[in-house]
């Protein structure tokens, strides 16, 4: 925005190099709507262009110096002025001077780090972005383009089950399990509930699955809880003995991978809150952490080279190994 | 990948169950009636009782059957106890109804009979939900009121023995 309308202003478009190619996904903004981005992986390069398109054509554009920046930050939503940049890299596209005419810019950020994924929550928010910038003496135009990033990880080498007998003393035992203590976006919780001593009236039985975000450290954690599902799994009263099954399909549900202490500044961790109702409406529940991992989709013979690099970052390479070989020999 | 694309979703193995358990009485079981309401007293000291009567197979309750005699104040002392020595957030009682207990009134105040009837159904909800608590079960106040023939308003409080 420019209060002199007697000077030269420009247009910024930032075009990605494989925009045709290149997978979007949907990603929340902060006001809750859902905008589709280009999805990048870590170690992908990010290549493309900047149009600079003059708005008066004849008059001349003067500038300090044109530049991209490729940023990776976190911005805590009760602290908007200090963004934390985590990744912070930058191109130099014009030396300053002046632009006659409207002109296209080639850039490239080779291998770019993107250790973490990018989340949109209720107190916190991580993103990445391109940012091209004309600076000037007065104003400078600049424009920003998010992209979002997907951590993925690959089936863990440990992932022993979760059991355990809980109860309330000479009036409910109950043991429970589940078959994994580390899920991916799409698996399945598999589990039961084997009753061992029932002296309440228990009206039915529900899991929940509960995402908490913590922001800040020390004295000032903030913890905030949302209950994403709640998934009744038996109604009616149970005697001792009697085993309820659990089937969750968690796909159907809206998740990010578990993400602990990023960056030191928060965490999103979800657990499995197994809750049983009596008939007088008291709540007896159990809570139990899970890890959400995101898969990567299946190798394809067209997968490139840079993806299986990028979904390299897992427990337990030799599967990966095997892929990247594929592709080698794909590609060759 | 050597990795499965559909995730296995049968059941995990579990025990088979007892059939004296599956077909037995529960382990739950616990009947509280409030009923019988008697109007006893002349005049200005009448007052109304009804039969506080427990069934159940808790072990935590000495008795198996009890049937006690208890006026609105028992039920009132025994709110009081629990929200002062509990951590339970104590249900409600129904209304002292003190408006009926002043003077000309047209019809018999506290004593009329679908008065009577609304309280007494009250009274054995309040009963039935605070009996029910396992943490209510752990204090001898509930016991009192509920198997022992009399309440002794000098008691000990604390866990039953």
């Amino acid at each position: 925005m420019s209060f002199f309308s007697f000077g030269q202003s420009a247009e910024i478009d930032i075009v990605l190099n494989d925009a045709e190619t290149r997978k979007k996904v949907e990603h929340k903004t902060e006001d809750g709507k859902k905008d589709k981005y280009f999805l990048f992986y870590d170690g992908e390069t990010v290549s493309g262009k900047v149009n600079v398109t003059l708005k008066n054509p004849g008059k001349r554009l003067e500038h300090q110096g044109i530049k991209i920046e490729f940023i990776g930050q976190i911005e805590l939503y009760y602290d908007r002025g200090n963004h934390h940049e985590f990744v912070s890299l930058v191109k130099d596209l014009a030396r300053p001077g002046e632009l006659t005419q409207s002109q296209t810019f080639d850039f490239e950020f080779t291998h770019v780090e993107k250790p973490y994924e990018s989340y949109t929550g209720q107190n916190v928010k991580l993103r990445y972005f391109l940012r091209a910038t004309i600076s000037r003496r007065l104003n400078d135009i600049s424009k920003e383009m998010d992209i979002v990033v997907h951590t993925l990880s690959t089936y863990p080498e440990l992932n022993s089950s979760i059991k355990m007998e809980v109860g309330i003393e000479d009036c409910l035992h109950i043991e429970f399990e589940y078959n994994k203590c580390k899920y991916h976006l799409k698996d399945v919780i598999v589990g039961k509930i084997y009753f061992l001593l029932v002296r309440i009236k228990i009206k039915h039985m529900e899991i929940d699955i509960i995402k908490r975000e913590t922001t800040g450290t020390g004295p000032n954690v903030y913890h905030e809880n949302d209950t994403i599902a709640k998934y009744e799994i038996m109604d009616g009263a149970p005697v001792r003995g009697e085993s309820i099954p659990i089937r969750l399909f968690l796909a159907g549900y809206e998740m990010t991978p578990t993400m602990r202490d990023i960056n030191k500044k928060f965490s999103v961790r979800y657990y499995l809150n197994l809750v049983l109702i009596d008939e007088e409406e008291r709540r007896y529940f159990k809570q139990q952490e899970i890890t959400l991992w995101r898969k990567g989709d299946i190798v394809r013979k067209s997968m490139s080279h840079q993806a299986v690099i990028a979904s390299q970052r897992f427990e337990g390479s030799s599967s990966a190994e095997k892929a990247l070989a594929q592709a080698k020999e794909d590609s060759n | 990948m050597s990795e499965p694309t559909v995730a296995d979703t049968r059941r995990l193995n579990s025990k088979p169950q007892d059939l004296t358990d599956a077909y037995g009485p529960p382990s739950n079981f616990l009947e509280i009636d409030v009923y019988d309401p008697q109007t006893v007293g002349v005049g200005r000291n009448r007052f109304t009782t009804y039969d506080v009567r427990m069934r159940t197979n808790l072990p935590i309750f000495k008795l198996k059957e009890s049937c006690v005699r208890r006026r609105y104040s028992d039920f009132e002392w025994l709110k009081n106890e629990l929200e002062r020595d509990s951590k339970i957030v104590v249900p409600p009682l129904p209304g002292k109804a003190l408006k009926r207990q002043l003077p000309f009134r047209g019809d018999e105040g506290i004593f009329e009979e679908s008065f009577i009837e609304e309280r007494r159904v009250g009274l054995e909800q309040f009963i039935n939900r605070i009996a029910g608590h396992p943490l209510a079960q752990n204090e001898r106040c509930l016991h009192m009121f509920l198997q022992d023939e009399s309440i002794d308003r000098n008691y000990i409080p604390g866990k039953p023995q």
